[in-house]
């Protein structure tokens, strides 16, 4: 006679049996938020740099889309993308809307970041490279990016977590990601404990390096800077 | 465009929506309110008590900020046997939003100063009347805005709730859509819940936003 208890040792074999598909479902996590992230970075630089030009319709593009995007749930965007579009006759596939779905959401958070980031690099800065004749692209290529990067590093950190935990949206829509494949496994055979675990696990292992690494760096550049880069908390929007 | 709003904005659909708008509204305040209460207890474990408890805290903390919340719906929903839906699912949703508040609240405490401490216990006050008095007000007041973002985030946090049925915005606006097949009734629903969303949450971004300004000038 079996145990039934929900986390049952053969429960445990049975689903270490299956491991591959849990394999297949954490690296297709994983390519999701790789592709994601990229999306999200490259989307949020320019956005994030548009925010702060001089160009009014500029920055309104820039407003129009990060608020679009902050203030409505993901869920809705990855069923629109899938089931609206669908029915439109635009037929992606799940992996293509994770990307986009993801990548798009996570940008607007982005450049919310970046933003931030270079309205913090005094003004003088942007005059001294204005004096020494550089254009707009370069003293934003050469002078501002360089310097922003190593305040916004930990909250972009903070949102490539976040990015991470948020492709399991994927789920929804059979994805085939990891929380996907945990939860088919969970409902066929009936073993939620293992199966839940097992997956917790495994978000756990991607996402905690990067926070803690984010938490450390931080400190660090608090420690090192306080003189040079006033810190206010209120600032940090820890959202997703 | 007339027919199509005609439509899709029948007396039952707009009650059918606006119960569950209802449930989102409810949901959240209830998450956040009982969320802030239980991250604040966590963070001052974390911050202040070194041993067993705050290691405990700082278990917990790292562990639901670190994964899924749709792994806690579906943990919640499918293996306690206890209570409704609609508690199970919020209860989810609290234990993950409890995880993120604290670490909000945490960064508000290390904003206060050491000398506030020792200003405190030279007057007398014991550890618990300082903290209550004196550091979590000032903590406060230093997190409002990150803690108004995190509402934001919990509203649109509900929606997750959608995949275990619970009815609320997104699930009742889903419901309503099975019924139609056209494209342009279909997109003016995705639009009713898009615009639904974003009203709540643009208004507290404006109040995040409008307090931020405020306090700079007096800064």
């Amino acid at each position: 006679m079996k145990s039934s208890n929900p986390f049952a040792l053969w429960r445990w074999e049975k689903m270490f049996g299956e491991w591959q598909m849990f394999g297949e479902g954490f690296l297709r996590t994983i390519e999701v938020a790789a592709l994601a992230l990229i999306l999200a970075l490259v989307l949020g630089i320019i956005f994030g740099v548009i925010s702060t030009s001089n160009n009014k319709v500029m920055r309104g593009i820039a407003r129009v889309y990060v608020e679009f995007f902050q203030n409505t749930p993901l869920v809705i965007q990855v069923f629109f993308m899938y089931n609206g579009l669908a029915i439109a006759g635009i037929r992606l596939s799940v992996f293509m809307i994770g990307v986009l779905g993801v990548g798009i959401y996570h940008g607007a958070y982005v450049s919310e970041v970046v933003k931030t980031g270079i309205t913090s690099i005094p003004v003088g800065q942007v005059e001294a490279a204005k004096s020494q004749g550089f254009t707009y692209v370069q003293y934003m290529r050469y002078i501002i990016l360089p310097q922003t990067i190593k305040i916004i590093l930990p909250p972009l950190t903070n949102q490539a977590v976040n990015l991470i935990k948020n492709t399991s949206v994927l789920a929804m829509i059979s994805g085939f990601d990891l929380m996907y494949m945990a939860d088919s496994w969970a409902s066929s055979s009936l073993d939620y404990g293992p199966s839940y675990v097992f997956a917790g696990f495994l978000y756990f292992m991607l996402c905690f390096p990067l926070a803690t690494w984010a938490r450390k760096y931080e400190e660090r550049l608090k420690r090192k800077d306080t003189a040079r880069i006033p810190f206010d908390p209120s600032e940090e929007a820890v959202t997703c | 465009m007339l027919e199509v709003f005609q439509n899709v904005f029948t007396p039952s659909n707009v009650e059918f929506l606006a119960k569950g708008m209802a449930l989102t509204l409810v949901l959240s305040v209830s998450v956040v309110l009982i969320s802030i209460l239980f991250g604040t207890i966590l963070a001052l474990l974390r911050t202040y008590e070194k041993r067993v408890l705050g290691k405990l805290a700082g278990f917990y903390i790292e562990m639901f900020r670190n994964t899924p919340l749709l792994l806690w719906i579906l943990v919640c929903c499918f293996m306690i046997p206890y209570g409704t839906i609609v508690i199970r699912g919020g209860l989810a949703l609290t234990l993950y939003t409890s995880a993120v508040i604290a670490e909000i609240v945490r960064g508000g405490l290390n904003s206060v100063a050491e000398g506030q401490f020792e200003a405190a216990k030279s007057q007398g006050f014991t550890l618990i009347q300082t903290l209550i008095l004196i550091v979590l007000p000032q903590c406060f007041k230093s997190i409002i805005p990150s803690l108004l973002s995190q509402v934001i985030t919990t509203v649109k946090d509900t929606s997750f709730l959608q995949v275990v049925a619970i009815p609320e915005y997104t699930r009742s606006g889903f419901v309503v859509m099975g019924r139609y097949t056209t494209t342009p009734e279909v997109f003016m629903i995705f639009a009713v819940l898009a615009v639904g969303y974003f009203v709540i949450c643009f208004s507290l971004s404006c109040v995040v936003r409008g307090y931020q300004k405020r306090t700079e000038i007096v800064r």
